[in-house]
């Protein structure tokens, strides 16, 4: 059998980017039911309790991994809606320069929210 | 009944058409949708499709029927969804047409030579057949009754996207058939085979194979079963 192959998946592998994908939406689920907890626990959501909020480092943490998390989740998610939509078969000849240049901006995207977001995060 | 009908002939048509017939239909039969084509027929020869066994056994009348993939000889005009009173035939969707409703099947030939549906087994073959247990034979239930009409496949959005790199269920129900058979020993070759982002993990579960089938078997749960198979096999 012909190996499909992929050079730009997250993984190359189609098991790993399925694990990851699971994986980390249940990161982003626990994630958002901890926040959700928090607004419910505090009747006065203010500035200084949001600030109290993410001063643990516990949060911080918490908060960076479940970026990674968002991050790897939407390289997969991405990846697959352009090698389903972005292909010669929807758009002929020059599919796969739109493809590479959608997949380079959602990487350089992704990048500068990984970085932006470490620095909110662990910054002052 | 009006009945609609999509035409195309590459040779002479530049696009496909609908063309419209009114079929009087008997008193007091529920007519298939392949007897309607007949009736059609008898008006007009040049409309093509394809019919051998006509009982669901031999898959070649594989048609859009009213938006919905079937076989024509075993839907009856009773079942047919949408508007009762209008018979609207397309060919398979995503497939080449050759000519009005018959499709160019190769591309989903090639996707079920890909996951070698055929018995491997290495050890020297014993003097009669190689047994098989009743429990282990119960496994294949379900999975070796497809006929590959390409209902299925060709009602699958991941099919119609990447059908030269997504096996499709029809193709991955044939690899589950031979994952779970007891006397195949090429299960980590055929899994290592499918560890790829198309083969199987294409499949976004939307059960559009289950819907149409119309031996009523269940791709998405042999999809299922490889997933598992891939997990406790590669982690």
């Amino acid at each position: 059998m012909d190996m499909v192959t992929s050079a730009t998946s997250l993984s190359r592998s189609g098991l790993s980017d399925w694990i990851i994908q699971r994986f980390s939406a249940l990161i982003l689920a626990a994630y958002s039911l901890c926040i959700l907890a928090s607004f419910l626990t505090t009747p006065e959501m203010g500035y200084a309790e949001w600030r109290a909020l993410f001063d643990s480092n516990l949060m911080r943490i918490f908060s960076i991994f479940t970026l990674f998390a968002l991050c790897g989740h939407a390289w997969v998610g991405m990846w697959t809606v352009g090698t389903d939509y972005l292909t010669e078969r929807q758009l002929g000849g020059g599919a796969t320069a739109i493809r590479l240049v959608y997949q380079a901006i959602c990487v350089l995207l992704i990048a500068v929210y990984l970085l932006w977001g470490i620095s909110i995060f662990w910054g002052s | 009944m009006l009945v609609s009908i999509y035409r195309y002939n590459p040779e002479t048509d530049s696009k496909p058409s609908m063309q419209e017939f009114e079929v009087a239909l008997p008193e007091g039969k529920d007519l298939m949708v392949l007897d309607v084509l007949a009736l059609v027929k008898e008006q007009d020869s040049s409309v093509a499709y394809r019919r051998s066994c006509r009982e669901g056994v031999c898959g070649s009348d594989g048609m859009n029927i009213n938006g919905t993939n079937g076989l024509a000889c075993i839907t009856p005009l009773s079942a047919v969804g949408g508007s009762a009173n209008k018979l609207v035939l397309r060919p398979l969707p995503g497939l080449p047409v050759i000519r009005d409703l018959v499709v160019d099947m190769s591309i989903f030939y090639q996707q079920f030579e890909k996951v070698k549906p055929y018995l491997i087994n290495n050890t020297p073959a014993p003097a009669i057949e190689r047994l098989q247990s009743p429990e282990d034979r119960a496994k294949l239930d379900g999975l070796y009754e497809c006929i590959l009409c390409a209902c299925c496949s060709t009602n699958c959005p991941s099919f119609w996207w990447n059908p030269d790199k997504f096996i499709g269920p029809a193709g991955l129900l044939q690899a589950y058939r031979f994952l779970a058979d007891s006397r195949d020993t090429a299960t980590a070759d055929r899994l290592a085979d499918l560890d790829d982002p198309f083969s199987v993990f294409r499949c976004r579960g939307i059960m559009n194979c289950v819907a149409v089938c119309p031996k009523g078997l269940n791709p998405t749960r042999a999809i299922g079963h490889i997933r598992s198979m891939l997990i406790s096999q590669g982690t």
